[in-house]
């Protein structure tokens, strides 16, 4: 039968339906064009990540993560207290922020979305997140440094939350949004007070995006320096209370890089890749833990 | 028996007796949105264990009126009414009136179908969860009798532990049928339940409807006017905020009295 088959015009192979060359062609060049400058946006991100592998590789062992800082000349030793430090400070600043950023958001968004005090809220907020990280460092050595005469982790955490609170204010305030006004309305149709409705409903739909929001203010409290540059100051030491001075990694890389010691220069590169690898990790973590479960 | 449930202040039974006349009175009923007035002097009785329909061209307020049975029109901002509404000779504005309770013995269907993202089994005893509900094994036999009475064990009964939104379209709507009669309301209340399904899922939801005005009180807001004539006995005709006619559904779509109900479920209008 094959040879029987004879090629009929068929619709797109009919005179005058040919669509025009330069058509075709600006229409390929778009696109082309498209992918060209979508690939270029890429080059920033990965130059810096070859970057640090390139220059943070060859000091990278387990002897980084448990042992202090070599003294400015001499050679070995980690940034465990650095990692410990920021953990810590990052910790703090969680503890503050997450629970205020959600609670005000879910008193914006749940209860009284068209109230004077929420519009102030929101306005305030948004005001924060423009704020230069270096102005939460100089508002909590005032209030912390000056009035403790101590520089601590406690007072580096309370920069990073004022950083981070109105980040995370936002994030939970957007992502209650996106839970379904249907979802409400039949938690409510069926005789449940606001508080379930959101503690059993709203929240547990909520809680994906705004772990995004806490991850994203995660990465960004982590790398911060200028807020923990002088309110938490550096130590060479592990960390014994939440009352001292407290290294981090952000300031290490920030005091080793300035140092006239290859050495030194060389550990802050590796501390820079170790900075954005914890903070790819608990990205991409945070991702897989709190994906949405029915979908 | 659900033991745990907080007495409502509304003297509700399930001992009422069915086609009572004014189970559910409404009188002199204004309600605004703002400044919009929605309901004008609205006075109407629904009788128990019968399915009461309302019709009428968008924006007629036959909505409007169904979410104030159980007052969800008050999570709107701004809104106010005057006038009262009584159900078993209680005013739901009464003070002593808990608002929570209220819902609880009224349950509601909504136009789009709107179960909770869980699973099905959650989303049934959601209601008895949020009274307090522990014990399993009422939540168990609360699951199966909400399902079959909504027509939906046979399908679901397997697959209980899924989440509700693998559904189909008419199966979700039955399940927020099932969830709506968890708590054993003796009303339930229908805001265009059908208008998003297709005729089968329709037919099935409407056998399930004739089926449930046995235990409950149905009152449903249809743009389907078929549909109120095979399923009602009562039919209410509203057009701009206005009760044009309420008579029985045989009268209305056979001989109504008045000529903009006439004019309305013979299409010239709305």
């Amino acid at each position: 039968m094959n040879s029987t088959v004879t090629l009929t015009p068929n619709f797109f192979s009919g005179a005058g339906r040919q669509t025009s060359l330069l058509r075709l062609l600006r229409n390929k060049f778009l696109t082309g064009l498209c992918i060209f400058l979508s690939l270029l946006t890429l080059i920033p991100l990965l130059s810096i990540i070859i970057l640090l592998l390139q220059k943070g590789m060859p000091l990278l062992g387990p002897n980084l993560f448990t042992q202090l800082p070599p003294a400015p000349g001499q050679d070995g030793g980690g940034f465990g207290n650095a990692v410990v430090g920021t953990l810590a400070m990052v910790g703090i600043s969680l503890i503050f922020s997450v629970p205020l950023g959600i609670f005000a958001a879910v008193y914006v968004n749940e209860y009284a979305p068209v109230s004077n005090l929420a519009s102030a809220v929101r306005f305030v907020a948004k005001l924060l997140t423009g704020i230069p990280s270096i102005i939460c460092g100089v508002f909590a050595f005032a209030a912390i440094v000056m009035t403790t005469h101590k520089f601590s982790a406690l007072a580096g955490g309370i920069a990073l939350s004022i950083l981070i609170l109105p980040t995370i204010l936002l994030t939970a305030e957007q992502a209650l949004m996106g839970v379904p006004y249907a979802y409400r309305e039949a938690s409510f149709g069926v005789g449940a007070t606001p508080f379930q409705t959101i503690w059993r409903i709203v929240l547990p739909e909520a809680s994906p995006a705004m772990m995004t929001g806490i991850m994203l203010a995660v990465a960004r409290a982590s790398g911060e320096t200028a807020p923990v540059l002088f309110t938490a100051l550096f130590s060479y030491n592990w960390i014994h209370s939440l009352m001292e001075p407290t290294a981090s990694l952000s300031v290490l890389i920030f005091n080793f890089a300035a140092l006239p010691y290859s050495h030194h220069v060389a550990m802050a590169w590796t501390a820079s890749l170790v900075l954005v690898t914890l903070v790819t990790v608990t990205n991409v973590a945070a991702q897989v833990i709190f994906r949405p479960k029915h979908q | 028996m659900i033991p745990t449930y907080n007495t409502p202040p509304l003297p509700l039974t399930n001992d009422f007796v069915p086609g009572e006349s004014n189970f559910i009175q409404v009188k002199d009923f204004n309600f605004y949105y703002g400044k919009k007035q929605a309901l004008h002097g609205i006075t109407l009785e629904i009788p128990s264990r019968q399915v009461t329909a309302f019709i009428g061209p968008s924006g007629c307020g036959k909505s409007t009126l169904l979410r104030n049975f159980n007052r969800m029109n008050e999570l709107i901002p701004g809104v106010r009414h005057e006038g009262d509404i009584t159900i078993h000779g209680t005013s739901i504005y009464d003070p002593s009136v808990e608002i929570i309770a209220l819902r609880r013995r009224i349950g509601m269907v909504f136009q789009k179908s709107n179960p909770f993202p869980m699973s099905i089994y959650e989303n049934i005893v959601y209601p008895l969860r949020i009274a307090g509900q522990k014990d399993r094994s009422v939540l168990d036999e609360t699951v199966e009798r909400c399902l079959r009475s909504a027509a939906l064990w046979e399908e679901a009964k397997d697959r209980l532990h899924d989440s509700a939104l693998g559904l189909s379209g008419g199966q979700m709507q039955r399940l927020c049928i099932a969830r709506a009669v968890a708590s054993r309301p003796e009303i339930l209340l229908m805001d265009e339940p059908c208008s998003a399904l297709d005729p089968i899922a329709t037919a099935k939801v409407e056998e399930l409807i004739v089926e449930l005005k046995k235990d409950f009180t149905i009152v449903i807001v249809t743009h389907n006017m078929q549909q109120a004539s095979r399923v009602s006995e009562l039919t209410a005709f509203f057009y701009l905020g206005n009760l044009v006619e309420f008579d029985d559904t045989k009268k209305i779509f056979t001989n109504p009295s008045q000529k903009q109900t006439e004019e309305y479920i013979t299409g010239r209008f709305g």
